[in-house]
């Protein structure tokens, strides 16, 4: 702590005594946005009849049998695979190609340039659900229809990762690329040797979102695929939930288990994801 | 996102790190050869580094548009040849009962789910604001819905939401209240994607309200507070109306959202019952993957975007908003 020696203890000792009033507020707000997915955690950890007793209540046992049978009854592990698969995927492409492209778009003069760079923003405006019909057919013509990469060349890269990358470099000094280039270094050269070490903060922003908005993306993988094999873990939960529509602890266990990974990353990571949703505003 | 104002007003060239060759200084006609043959390779470098990521936007992004279109003017089962029919899936459109009807429940959700969501995202951002004892764990509780996936939402809320079993009903007749069915209910089924979407998407309003707070800035409040100004007058006075572009962007992204409402209610109701939550990305879905409409469903997708489009349009002017100095 840097604060003053003189403001430090009456401060300290004032938040000691008297705790804020705002705290009357703000428990009941954390309980009821928090509830949802605490009552998640303690169905899951019931037996069936706990579910159907009048009014619910704690179970008096914890069943870790749930999560097992989610794990044997399904191929719940192949699903989180697929999904992991498909979303690093993504991110990893996302962040290669938005870097490139984001670079020429800021610094390179090449003729077209702005008509090019207008017409990949344009793109942003339009909702997934009107381009989803030609999409398929275009994935079908590929012959792709059904399997993993159908669910990953869509989303190689993304206008909005162009975007931010592009408003990144612009922010950037020229000095720091004006020594390379009297050295001799190519462009690539540049990008990948003396502008990677700054772009910490904006790669970052750019994986999260991708991998956010691809491991929780459903409507694409509902429409391209139908095998189980090739299903992402969404998509895996609405099948388990159309399957197990009653047995509401299991269900539950397989949503805490399809969560899982976002809200361990979430947790761990909580200023990247807050940072990155709150300077771009996507969710 | 979209587009914001500045790059629209930024129309000088890009900065480059050595200046453009007919700047530089007339020398030799050795060297404005090799200047013309620098921007040359200047030009194929650029061309080389966007090509991979503009093809793939153009070809999932942009060609789909048209293409999209085009489709709307068939009659086309995704497998057999397609039929050109003209406006004819328009036409239909305007008959249609079920279109209707999945416009006016798109409507009524999106009345009650921005302003609920707006009201709710500022009045926690502004409890959030402070540093207090306990406030990451307070701000974690609020934030989690933002990661928890559309599917988990729904299948989250139908367990929460059973007419007999589940927690709020409980909790509702524990506290001597009427209770509800819910996602079983005509009736009720909207209104009840409204609360589990209100649920699924407060923290992120609160998260975009909160970074703006934290942008006003502190002496201007201070200023206030000399000046005999209360802390909540100056929350009222000066910290709401600079939030006014943050709302302003919030309204817009919660309203394109809300027109393209499926997950949830995939995952609910599916639509039901009786056709009482079909929405209209719902009705699309419905028409192109369960009754083989395609090209109609296109056309439903054509009106879809229009009126998206035109409300980002509408976001767009009123950013460039003088009075602000054209900032967002």
């Amino acid at each position: 702590m840097t604060t003053t020696p003189i403001a430090s203890p009456t401060s300290r000792g004032q938040r000691r005594r008297r705790p804020s009033a705002w705290h009357l507020v703000l428990i009941p707000t954390a309980i009821l946005m928090a509830a949802p997915l605490l009552w998640t955690l303690v169905t899951s950890l019931s037996s069936e009849a706990d579910t159907h007793r009048f009014p619910p209540r704690l179970p008096t046992s914890l069943h870790w049998g749930n999560f097992a049978q989610v794990w044997t009854s399904s191929p719940f592990a192949h699903w989180l695979l697929n999904s992991t698969v498909v979303s690093v995927s993504c991110v990893a492409s996302n962040l290669i190609l938005c870097t490139f492209a984001g670079y020429a778009f800021a610094r390179l003069q090449f003729p077209g340039s702005r008509v090019i760079f207008i017409a990949v923003l344009a793109t942003l405006m339009v909702p997934f659900q009107v381009v989803m019909i030609p999409t398929l057919v275009i994935v079908k013509d590929l012959h792709l229809v059904d399997t993993l990469p159908a669910l990953i060349v869509p989303n190689l890269a993304t206008p909005f990762g162009v975007y931010l990358l592009r408003q990144f470099f612009r922010t950037l000094p020229t000095e720091l690329e004006e020594a390379a280039i009297i050295d001799g270094a190519g462009r690539t050269r540049i990008v990948t040797r003396v502008l990677l070490p700054l772009m910490g903060p904006p790669l970052s922003t750019v994986a999260v979102l991708t991998f956010l908005s691809v491991w929780n993306d459903f409507l694409w993988p509902l429409v391209v695929t139908s095998s189980p094999n090739v299903m992402t873990v969404q998509l895996g939960l609405a099948t388990f939930q159309s399957a197990h529509h009653t047995d509401w602890p299991v269900l539950m266990a397989a949503t805490l288990i399809s969560q899982l990974p976002v809200l361990a990353l979430f947790i761990v990571g909580q200023r990247y994801f807050v940072r990155s949703i709150a300077t771009t505003g996507i969710k | 996102m979209t587009v914001t104002s500045q790059d629209r007003r930024r129309r000088h060239r890009p900065p480059t790190i050595l200046p453009p060759a007919r700047r530089t200084t007339p020398g030799p006609s050795k060297w404005r050869g090799a200047a013309w043959s620098r921007r040359r390779s200047e030009a194929f470098t650029g061309y080389a580094m966007i090509a991979p990521g503009v093809l793939l936007i153009g070809v999932f992004g942009l060609i789909p548009v048209v293409w999209s279109l085009i489709i709307s003017f068939q009659a086309n089962d995704l497998q057999t040849p397609p039929q050109w029919v003209g406006t004819a899936n328009y036409h239909q459109l305007f008959q249609d009962p079920v279109f209707r009807a999945s416009i006016q429940h798109t409507l009524v959700y999106t009345a009650l789910f921005v302003p609920i969501t707006l009201m709710l995202s500022l009045l926690t951002a502004a409890a959030l604001n402070r540093r207090i004892r306990g406030i990451v764990l307070y701000r974690t509780a609020v934030f989690v819905p933002v990661v928890t996936s559309t599917i988990a939402t729904g299948v989250i809320f139908t367990w929460l939401m059973d007419p007999t079993y589940g927690l709020i009903n409980t909790a509702l007749s524990k506290l001597g209240l009427p209770t509800f069915q819910f996602f079983q209910s005509p009736d009720q089924a909207l209104y009840a994607v409204v609360i589990m979407t209100v649920w699924g998407w407060v923290g992120f309003g609160t998260l975009i309200f909160l970074a703006g707070l934290q942008g006003t800035p502190r002496d201007l409040i201070e200023a206030a507070q000399v000046d005999g100004c209360s802390r909540r007058g100056a929350f009222w006075r000066i910290e709401l109306p600079l939030l006014r572009p943050v709302t302003g962007f919030l309204v817009v992204w919660l309203t394109i959202n809300s027109l393209q409402l499926f997950d949830e209610v995939y995952a609910t109701t599916k639509g039901g019952p009786l056709h009482s939550t079909t929405v209209v990305v719902y009705y699309i879905y419905d028409q192109a993957f369960q009754f083989f409409k395609a090209g109609y469903a296109a056309a439903i997708a054509t009106v879809l975007f229009v009126v998206i489009a035109l409300i980002t349009l509408i976001q767009l002017r009123l950013t460039r908003d003088p009075a602000t100095g054209g900032e967002q």
